[in-house]
């Protein structure tokens, strides 16, 4: 490690739980439909989806254990931090609303993973760019799918596309906060370690805009936001997902299978 | 159908590594474990090998992930554990190294024919298919060898296959994703 890294170390590893809080919300969100979707073939590939998510968090929530030190493991950051530690972008956490929701959303961050890993892979962090380039494979993989059913449902039946069309307007505020970064980032961007997402946010408009467009569905104008997630500030679902993920491994402390 | 055997680069250089390695009872011991999902396959037929080393007493073996949230790996590190022990040796390290990527590229021709045999069309009998995403059709059926198959699904029953039927012996298998 550099010098200038070193003196980063802390930003480092807040960063890498940040990602890991990102895709282990999510991954635990597509998770929920483990049984529940509205086929076999669906749901066999929500929880392939859901897995490819879980796995990335994984080596992030490693990575920052293995530089936290201190006997520190995943399980650390999974299962024992608090709402308020934790730092994932508000869209993560959202519930999984209806197949509709669930494939928007996925629309909106599978390009956004597309454009944020392939930054990623670049980073002057080994480890973080080793994981980008594992996670991109995965990525494109089902970006394709998501795009799918959006052209599906959005130019489907009636009903399809008016709920494609709520789910959109509804996650469309969600979206403004994963572009932006706080100081602590700022400073990991000017090391050549972090992504600057703004950097690819007109990209994002415009591959998000074709989508959409092709499937009738209609980009929405409205100026509302909601911000908080990397300070630690959630909905309300945040909580409720950390009750039923992090019980077991609360109520049964250092069990092992 | 005549098949000439061929070998990408990167197979190349692993093929070279193992035969240039000065541990080929290490090598040769750990051809003993399989993918627990896909028992009939070797790690290193799968590409999952990828180093073998020592330092002195200490055997240092480097495994690469398929898939990210792939649940067989911490079974495959137990396995190569097991195997250590049982081949006597007791000072080991399995590690775990994410770069560079896994890519089926690295499956042997062994592995692919071995998985052909086990009824999963690997990833080279998408025919006629460029690129690497999964085709909608005409992938090899590992039971007749028809090419008249259609895609079921993108996704298959573990994170590594999508899911395809054969038209003409009606039978579903699964597809090794090209990745």
């Amino acid at each position: 490690m550099t010098t200038a890294t070193t003196e980063l170390k802390q930003d480092l590893i807040d960063y890498a739980a940040r990602l890991a809080d990102d895709t282990l919300v999510l991954g635990h969100r597509l998770s929920e439909w483990a049984s529940k979707g509205p086929f076999l073939e669906e749901d066999i590939a929500l929880s392939n989806v859901a897995l490819d998510y879980i796995g990335r968090a994984r080596m992030y929530y490693t990575y920052a254990a293995e530089l936290s030190g201190n006997g520190k493991t995943e399980d650390d950051f999974a299962y024992l931090r608090d709402e308020r530690q934790f730092q994932n972008h508000l869209i993560n956490e959202l519930p999984r609303g209806d197949f509709g929701y669930t494939i928007a959303r996925q629309l909106f961050l599978d390009v956004y993973h597309t454009h944020y890993l392939a930054a990623l892979k670049g980073s002057r962090d080994e480890t973080l760019a080793a994981i980008a380039a594992k996670g991109i494979k995965e990525t494109r993989y089902h970006l394709r799918r998501s795009t799918d059913w959006t052209l599906r449902l959005g130019d489907g039946t009636a009903e399809s596309h008016q709920r494609m069309q709520t789910a959109i307007d509804d996650l469309w505020g969600y979206t403004h906060e994963i572009f932006e970064h706080d100081e602590l980032e700022q400073r990991l961007i000017e090391a050549g370690i972090a992504v600057d997402a703004s950097s690819f946010k007109a990209q994002w408009l415009a591959d998000v805009k074709a989508v959409l467009e092709e499937a009738t569905l209609t980009v929405p104008d409205a100026e509302w936001a909601v911000r908080g997630g990397r300070e630690g500030y959630h909905t309300e679902n945040l909580g409720h997902l950390l009750t039923e993920m992090q019980f077991l491994h609360r109520a049964y402390p250092n069990s092992k299978w | 159908m005549q098949r000439i055997p061929t070998m990408s680069q990167e197979q190349y250089e692993r093929e070279l590594l193992r035969r240039n390695s000065n541990h080929v009872e290490l090598w040769n011991l750990l051809d003993e474990v399989k993918d627990p999902e896909i028992p009939v396959l070797s790690l290193w037929d799968m590409g999952v090998l990828r180093d073998v080393q020592r330092e002195g007493n200490q055997v240092l073996v480097t495994i690469t992930p398929t898939y990210s949230g792939c649940p067989a790996m911490d079974v495959m590190r137990e396995d190569i554990e097991a195997a250590l022990r049982a081949g006597g040796f007791e000072d080991f390290v399995v590690k775990t190294a994410l770069s560079p990527a896994w890519t089926t590229d690295w499956m042997t021709d062994k592995g692919r024919a071995q998985l052909r045999g086990y009824g999963i069309a690997p990833p080279d009998d998408a025919v006629d298919h460029q690129g690497r995403e999964t085709p909608e059709s005409k992938v090899r059926c590992p039971h007749c060898g028809s090419v008249h198959t259609q895609r079921v699904s993108e996704f298959g029953s573990t994170a590594c296959k999508a899911l395809f039927q054969c038209n003409d012996c009606s039978e579903p298998f699964d597809y090794f994703k090209n990745i």
